[in-house]
This record gives C-alpha cells, sequence and structure tokens, in this order.
C-alpha cells in the first residue's frame, strides 16, 4: 500500500524564474518516474529564512504531496543531497490526520466563500 | 497568646491565588494534526529566545506536547523558525 508523503525544499535565491522552474520540473519528474501520484503543489515563493543556511538569507521554497511506495525515497533524497540549487529538504510522511488536514486545506483555498473561518495567511 | 495571633493585620491584604484551570486547547477544540507549515501557530509554543514552552504552562496534553515538539523541531529544520534568537515576540 502506498504511503502519503511531503516534501518541502528550499532552493538558492540566486535562480532566476526559469530555472525554479526546472528544478521542480525535474523533482516531479523524477516523483512520476517512479510510479508516485503528485497529490498537491504549492509554491511559497521567496522567503526569509529564519536563519542563514549557505550564508543566504532568502530562498524558494516548494512543497509536493504525493502518493508513493517508501522504496522512493532514498532516490528522493541522494538526488536532493546531489542538487546544488537545493539548499535545505524535508520529506515527512503524512499519518491519517495529516491527510485529512491537507485535504481540509486544499478545499478551503479552492473555495474560501464556503468555509469563512479566520484563516491563516501562508503565502508572504 | 491565641487572641494575639488573630489579631495579626496586614497592610495589604493577602492576596488568595485563583488559578485557572489550563486546558489542552488541541484536545478542546479537537485539533488532531499539527502543522509545522505554519510558523506563526507554533510561535505560540516558543518563548522569545524560541525555546519550546513546558507543558506546565502552556496545560497541553502530553501527547500533543510530543507533536508540538516533533512540528516545532521540523519548522526549525526548514528555517521557517529559528533554533536561537532573542526578541522572537
Amino acid at each position: 500500500m502506498a504511503n502519503n508523503y511531503e516534501t518541502v525544499f528550499i532552493t538558492t535565491p540566486v535562480l532566476s524564474e526559469s530555472q525554479m522552474k526546472e528544478t521542480v520540473d525535474k523533482f516531479r519528474s523524477l516523483l512520476v518516474q517512479n510510479n508516485a501520484t503528485i497529490v498537491n503543489e504549492e509554491n511559497w515563493g521567496l522567503r526569509k529564512l529564519a536563519y542563514p543556511i549557505q550564508k543566504k538569507t532568502t530562498g524558494f521554497y516548494y512543497l509536493i504531496e504525493f502518493q508513493a511506495e517508501g522504496d522512493i525515497l532514498t532516490k528522493l533524497e541522494t538526488e536532493y543531497k546531489r542538487d546544488e540549487r537545493i539548499i535545505r529538504f524535508l520529506i515527512v510522511r503524512l499519518d491519517k490526520y495529516g491527510v485529512e488536514y491537507s485535504i481540509r486545506k486544499r478545499k478551503k483555498r479552492e473555495n474560501p466563500e464556503t468555509t469563512s473561518k479566520t484563516e491563516n495567511t501562508k503565502e508572504a | 497568646m491565641a487572641d494575639n495571633q488573630s489579631e495579626i493585620r496586614y497592610l495589604t491584604p493577602p492576596t488568595v491565588e485563583i488559578r485557572k484551570k489550563k486546558f489542552c486547547r488541541f484536545k478542546k477544540n479537537r485539533i488532531k494534526y499539527i502543522d509545522y507549515k505554519d510558523p506563526e501557530f507554533l510561535k505560540k509554543f516558543v518563548n522569545e529566545q524560541g525555546k519550546i514552552l513546558p507543558r506546565r504552562l502552556t496545560g497541553t496534553s502530553l501527547k500533543y506536547q510530543r507533536k508540538i515538539a516533533g512540528a516545532i523541531k521540523r519548522a526549525r529544520h526548514l528555517a521557517l523558525l529559528p533554533y536561537v534568537t532573542d526578541m522572537l515576540k
């Protein structure tokens, strides 16, 4: 049975828009080639880091949610480590509550009129 | 002797502490999942230096304290929260 995973990575702020897109495409295709189904993607854009990483104070954040078998993760991890554009990454498995939460959040974003709860704005 | 003791007067009347019962906000609001991607929310559980607040101050139940701690550590890894600072709030 496939698990639900979520990965966030931070790329260097020196990338241009097309380079950023290229990086994202690379990891997306890596996932798809390894029989993962991408559930959700979020581009958080350029954000200020809470502390400097590799002497950089900002970075592009990108999030991908996917369903896959666990053996894909080592591949993904080595690819993250090899890529110089990635300055930080995180891969987590979502438990059932995490999946529920992300589905609810996505729905809220798609039609914010129906659920007019005070939502914390994540996009800077 | 016993009479004297009852006549002790205080300059300022002793304040009797009425403690509000603490509660776990996750149990009360039925929050099941703590998102590490929401630094503003996690900031409620750290002090000005970015340290994780103990359970005895926040009133969080053990189960969710563990999850908060995990979420904060993930957020720190992604530079959403600092490891050390001053004047976070």
